[in-house]
């Protein structure tokens, strides 16, 4: 069955919620979700580039009051 | 009867929570109202961020490694007996040798660990220098190297993140001194859309490895390599031939978390202000094993014990916890041979790294000695 995973990285500067993300997509198993709270602006873009390159799936991004809460799907 | 304070893991965390604590309590250890035993991988304590000079040469193996027995504290139990379960409910933890150890209290210290193996062809394709026999093999590597492509490949997660910067400026600066960089090619790859986790060090970076006419590709996550080809892949799509490859390979937490149940990859949840395992009291967690999301660093893990100590000094005594932790972490960033910088942020202080200087360099060099009184409590 499909897990999901939280990280909060609001706040972190290294390695950061890209690399946080990078991360726990390694060790999750095809299908699972990996959500990623963000308080970097940056994230907004460059995860849904990342994700796009790779071969992921965007399952959506919801703004929060000073985060977003970014959910990618593992597809391979 | 004794308080049982029990460390699994005698590494750069695991020896400072446990000198520390023997200089905050040691009335309580005298009188036998408390004990600290910390059971170790190794009788060798290895000074990890020294690895980076290996492979130039710059530094002697002997200053890098220690007699453990005679970094701890001698009112520190000892043991050469790795751990194998932690049973956080019974509060038991298993060694390789069947003993059995209860606890109080829980450090939890194992550290983490590189794994080149889980990208196919990287351990045989593939130099590092973040474990000392891996260095050595770099080293005479680069000693026989007369030119070519150099690929340095960084891969997530990964400890010392300022590392793959530092080795990239460090090579450069070797082909200049040999009078081989007109004939050598240096591409570094990231795993992120920037040089460096760090936005204002990927800002420092960028021209600097312009100047330096080093390559560089962003977005690139190490699909495979192969080694008789001597190609390396990314799962972006991309593919860079190299004569020699330097890798900073993917990091996992130890096996005895997994086999635990403590943590996926080996990581243990963590709360990122008191360090204890989530859903545990009387548990805490430092250094490179917490999934807290902040620098795998030695630095890290010695002000994450630092924090560990006065809380746990301060539950044994007063009964209650001392301070939070800030998310400290301090960085030395060699530039080159002969020139560094630094940085620092916490929580809430975003990292500000200043211009490079041949003084900071010293300070790095000088501090690779004074480790050895951090690592006693000392400094």
């Amino acid at each position: 069955m499909a897990e999901r995973q939280v990280i909060d990285a609001r706040g972190a500067f290294c390695p950061g919620p890209l690399m946080e993300l990078i991360a726990a997509l390694k060790l999750a198993a095809v299908g699972d979700e990996v959500e990623v709270w963000s308080s970097d602006q940056g994230s907004i873009k460059d995860i849904p580039e990342w994700i796009k390159k790779v071969g992921h799936e965007m399952v959506g991004i919801e703004e929060r009051k000073g985060y977003a809460e970014i959910v990618v799907r593992k597809l391979k | 009867m004794a308080k049982k304070i029990l460390i699994v893991g005698g590494g750069l965390a695991g020896t400072i929570v446990g000198n520390g604590l023997c200089r905050k309590i040691g009335s309580e250890l005298s009188r036998g109202d408390i004990v600290i035993t910390m059971l170790g991988a190794t009788n060798q304590h290895l000074y990890q961020p020294g690895l980076l000079y290996v492979p130039f040469g710059r530094i002697r193996e002997s200053e890098l490694v220690r007699d453990q027995r005679k970094v701890i504290d001698k009112r520190v139990v000892f043991h050469v007996d790795p751990a194998v379960n932690i049973d956080v409910d019974k509060q038991e933890v298993t060694t390789e040798s069947g003993r059995v150890h209860g606890y109080d209290y829980l450090v939890i210290a194992t550290g983490s660990r590189v794994m080149p193996q889980t990208i196919p062809g990287m351990a045989e394709g593939a130099h590092w220098f973040y474990e000392l026999d891996a260095a050595r093999k770099m080293r005479d590597a680069l000693d026989k190297f007369e030119g070519g492509k150099v690929v340095v490949n960084v891969n997530a997660p990964h400890k010392c993140p300022v590392a793959p910067l530092e080795i990239t400026f460090m090579l450069q600066e070797l082909f200049e001194q040999r009078g081989i960089a007109d004939k050598c090619e240096i591409t570094y790859t990231y795993p992120i859309g920037r040089l460096h986790a760090l936005e204002p060090v990927a800002e420092w970076a960028l021209p600097e490895m312009e100047q330096r006419g080093i390559k560089y590709e962003t977005f690139f996550n190490t699909k495979s390599v192969d080694p008789k080809a001597r190609t390396i892949t990314s799962e972006e799509g991309s593919t860079l031939p190299f004569d020699l490859l330097v890798t900073i390979p993917p990091h996992q937490g130890q096996q005895v978390i997994e086999d635990s149940d403590l943590g996926k990859g080996g990581w243990v949840p963590t709360n990122k202000l008191t360090l204890h395992r989530e859903g545990s009291e009387n548990v805490f967690v430092v250094g490179d094993t917490t999934n807290i999301p902040i620098s795998k660093a030695g630095s890290t893990a010695h002000f994450e014990a630092d924090t560990i100590v006065d809380n746990l000094a301060s539950l044994l005594t007063e009964g209650r916890m001392a301070r939070d932790y800030d998310g400290k972490v301090y960085c030395f960033v060699e530039t080159g041979l002969t020139t560094g910088t630094y940085v620092w942020f916490n929580y809430t202080t975003p990292p500000n790294p200043g211009p490079p200087s041949q003084m900071i360099h010293w300070l790095k060099l000088a501090y690779n000695r004074m480790y050895w009184l951090s690592a006693r409590g000392l400094l």
